[in-house]
């Protein structure tokens, strides 16, 4: 995919509504074609900011937008041929939704016929195939998403918008449509840009998602490295589940950073992005990744834990512990048979290795 | 839908104590429903006795014509009686307008008070709005036929006239003799009449009942409907033209600003509607504001001037005292003042629906290929339509039955069927014609509703 010449490229984008803050502070990202992209972070990052300068319905401030290598900060919104589905769907409830499906294609002067062709495809490409003289406001949240994502995808554009356009639907519908969608990605060969503020949409659905915050990209990489391997502890506590210890490093030794927790624990990291000696560093641990009663001499890492609470979940017990100064350190154990026998106030020991303690920024 | 057609099919569904379920419901809700009837009861009677009686009233008034009945029956049992209508009736009508004169006179109220020459009076008056005359020649004849013959040595002294009358009456006043208010009677022989209504659109009954049109010279209401119905067009359509841009303005325009325009939108309601009127006159009269100004602002040239093709040619570009534009006291007068104070009534339903309308829908028309303009038409236009259709039917209904301007800034070919309605209250007292015009302008308002439902559906109004 990298050799492809990139389909989208932002390139030193800054954007600023008032003239005093910077929404977007310096934002550079590359889209191959055929790539799924999610843009994620908390609401007021500057996601969706992004994603309306892409559509046209924001100028940039600073810096040049490309689409297939022209530049397009000049280019109004209509000429771009970029399809977009809005947060609550903009279906027109004055038209059918046939006649939201042709709208676009009416505008491209295409002729009835291929018109109502087009249009039909795009139906039965989203189940929705008899639906066609239906109005928008009869049909069901799941069916005005398909709608919506059909509409964007009727005149075939070369780029595909998202901007959470599963917000409004309810759990299961948002889980199935994210298979949908992911699938009408693949089959189609799309190339998507999407928006949400859902780390499991995105870590379900993208080949690569761009981790914002204020106005800054943490961390552009595939829904598994930024898992395993978060360059930053905003990134580590956004993605998942996450333990923190903070503590001051007191050594660096090649991959490895030992660090004194502030409970006066010594913790032995593996180094990813700490300062010098004496920097503030936080240590990310994934509850699943903690081991209870390992083998004596199987950890690095072995502290006394007092267990606080046992939450039954069915597939896992999670468990919270308090452990090197925290009282809110929690560890999923599985529900298997040889699980050891733990209860509330009881000390064990817990452990983990070398490699699934990160130590992180500060 | 199969649920309901299987309740249907088979025993009423019952409670659990054996109760009908419907019944059961019933009971429960029966205490709600009372309680919300008790509390809709004070504006419910206020509606009744504000607006449904006094428009219950003022349609019986346009249709009722029993009074003269009750006053005059024998004469108009006799006028059923009169064969050749072209001709003076017999002596028996003549006896039967004395007649019925008598028995009047003397009918008491509930006080024991005399109140027959009232009667007669309203009769008179009555009769008038036919035939002119009718109100002075019965009361000179109730005076003249109700003489007592002081000569007599009788206890119950006679009335002086005896019949025949038929010489009597007409030595007395030769009107008696015109056919023509003989034949008028005819109008007014049934308890309802539709007389009222005819001559608000230009109509009368002939002898016989039956409808003709009126003498050209006595023509008036015709033209005024159809230049109610002009004015409230043109202003409608004015206001629509002037209200759109600004309620969209409004609905659109950054918070800070948009509150700004909305005072100024709302400014004219905090002036009196007097002052407003007034200061447009000021603007408008012939040595007005606006015509001083283009006398002063307007270049002047006059003079010969060689163009090519024309030759020499006399050119009088002056703009000068002759050719200040009259634009009060007249149809335009009326046009231009209406617009202005019934402007709110336009931008504030399209407004509120236009602020209905998410900004997503025009971005997504141009996201999906629609230039500006193509999307306005296209996505926001018709969504407005309900505000639009509110705002017209509001503007149309205030104007059709507007008053004060027309009066104010009419002059004689601005003012509108208000205005009559106004005079036949006050002036003429022909409150059965006053009635029939505001019953006409009601029926005008009911039609339009009744197509504005059919075009566009009433379930699509929005009035804010």
């Amino acid at each position: 995919m990298s050799n492809k010449e990139p389909l989208v490229k932002f390139e030193n984008v800054q954007k600023s509504y008032d003239g005093e803050i910077l929404v977007v502070k310096d934002f550079n990202l590359d889209v191959a074609p055929g790539e799924f992209v999610t843009m994620l972070g908390p609401s007021g990052s500057g996601k969706t900011t992004c994603l309306m300068m892409l559509a046209g319905f924001e100028p940039t401030t600073n810096g040049t937008i490309y689409l297939k290598g022209k530049p397009i900060n000049n280019v109004p919104p209509h000429k771009r041929g970029i399809g977009m589905v809005f947060q609550n769907y903009a279906l027109f409830p004055h038209m059918t939704v046939a006649e939201n499906l042709a709208f676009p294609l009416e505008v491209r002067k295409f002729g009835k016929a291929e018109r109502e062709a087009k249009v039909n495809r795009a139906l039965d490409m989203v189940q929705l195939g008899e639906f066609g003289q239906r109005r928008p406001m009869q049909l069901s949240g799941g069916q005005q998403q398909r709608v919506a994502v059909a509409r964007s995808l009727v005149f075939d554009p070369d780029l595909v918008l998202m901007d959470e356009p599963l917000g409004a639907l309810d759990k299961n519908l948002r889980e199935q449509m994210q298979y949908e969608i992911k699938h009408l990605h693949e089959s189609l060969g799309l190339t998507v840009v999407y928006v949400t503020h859902d780390q499991t949409e995105a870590l379900t659905m993208s080949n690569r998602i761009a981790v914002f915050n204020d106005g800054v990209v943490l961390q552009c990489s595939s829904p598994e490295d930024l898992y395993e391997k978060p360059e930053n502890s905003f990134v580590a506590n956004f993605i998942g589940e996450n333990n923190r210890l903070t503590g001051t490093v007191e050594a660096i030794k090649g991959n490895t950073a030992t660090v004194k927790t502030d409970s006066g624990d010594v913790v032995i990291a593996t180094k990813v992005n700490v300062g010098k000696v004496g920097d503030r560093a936080t240590l990310s641990l994934r509850p699943e990744r903690i081991m209870v009663a390992p083998k004596k001499g199987k950890t690095p890492n072995t502290y006394s834990a007092k267990v606080e609470e046992l939450i039954y979940h069915g597939d896992h017990i999670r468990t919270r512990f308090s452990v090197c100064g925290h009282d809110d350190f929690i560890v999923k154990i599985p529900n298997s048979i040889d699980n050891v026998d733990l209860k509330k106030g009881k000390q064990v020991d817990i452990g983990w290795m070398l490699e699934d303690c990160l130590a992180l920024d500060g | 839908m199969s649920d309901t057609s299987i309740t249907n099919s088979q025993e009423p569904l019952l409670t659990n104590d054996g109760v009908p379920l419907k019944e059961s419901l019933r009971k429960s809700l029966r205490r709600t429903k009372i309680r919300s009837f008790l509390l809709i009861l004070a504006p419910l009677s206020f509606l009744l006795f504000m607006f449904v009686t006094p428009i219950g009233s003022l349609l019986s008034r346009s249709i009722d014509d029993i009074q003269i009945n009750n006053v005059f029956p024998q004469t108009f049992a006799q006028y059923e009686q009169w064969e050749d209508k072209s001709q003076l009736p017999s002596e028996e009508m003549f006896a039967a307008v004395i007649n019925d004169i008598r028995v009047t006179i003397k009918i008491k109220d509930s006080e024991g008070n005399l109140i027959g020459k009232n009667l007669l009076g309203r009769s008179g008056t009555r009769m008038t709005y036919e035939y002119s005359g009718w109100k002075s020649l019965i009361s000179k004849t109730v005076k003249e036929a109700l003489k007592v013959d002081k000569k007599s040595k009788e206890d119950v002294k006679p009335f002086k006239w005896e019949a025949p009358y038929k010489e009597k009456m007409i030595k007395r006043d030769k009107r008696w003799a015109k056919v023509e208010f003989w034949q008028s009677l005819g109008a007014m022989k049934d308890p309802y009449t539709m007389g009222y209504y005819l001559n608000a659109v230009d109509l009368k009954y002939d002898a016989n009942k039956n409808i003709v049109q009126k003498e050209e010279y006595l023509k008036i209401y015709n033209t005024i409907w159809v230049r109610t119905l002009k004015v409230s067009l043109m202003v409608t359509l004015f206001c629509l033209l002037l209200a759109y841009p600004v309620a969209y303005l409004l609905a659109t325009l950054p918070m800070r600003t948009s509150n700004l325009l909305m005072i100024c939108v709302l400014m004219p309601f905090w002036t009196s509607l007097l002052v407003r009127i007034v200061a447009w006159m000021i603007m408008l009269q012939q040595n007005g504001v606006v015509n001083d100004t283009l006398i002063n602002i307007l270049p002047c040239f006059e003079g010969m001037v060689n163009l090519p093709f024309f030759g020499a040619t006399n050119i009088d570009l002056c703009f000068s005292d002759e050719d200040r534009i009259p634009m009060m006291y007249n149809f335009t007068g009326t046009i231009i003042v209406m617009t202005q104070v019934l402007l709110p009534f336009m931008i504030l339903p399209i407004y509120s629906v236009m602020k209905g309308i998410p900004p997503s829908y025009m971005k997504a028309a141009q996201n999906l290929g629609a230039t500006p303009t193509w999307a306005f038409i296209r996505v926001y236009m018709p969504q407005s339509v309900p505000g639009i259709g509110a705002g017209c039917i509001l503007v149309f209904i205030v104007a059709i039955g507007y008053y004060i301007t027309p009066e104010l800034v009419g002059g004689k070919d601005g003012i509108m069927i208000g205005n009559f309605v106004a005079r036949e209250m006050q002036r003429t007292l022909n409150w059965g014609l006053a009635a029939a015009m505001g019953a006409i302008l009601l029926a005008a308002v009911l039609i339009l509703y009744w197509a504005y439902d059919r075009l566009i559906g009433l379930d699509n109004l929005k009035m804010g």
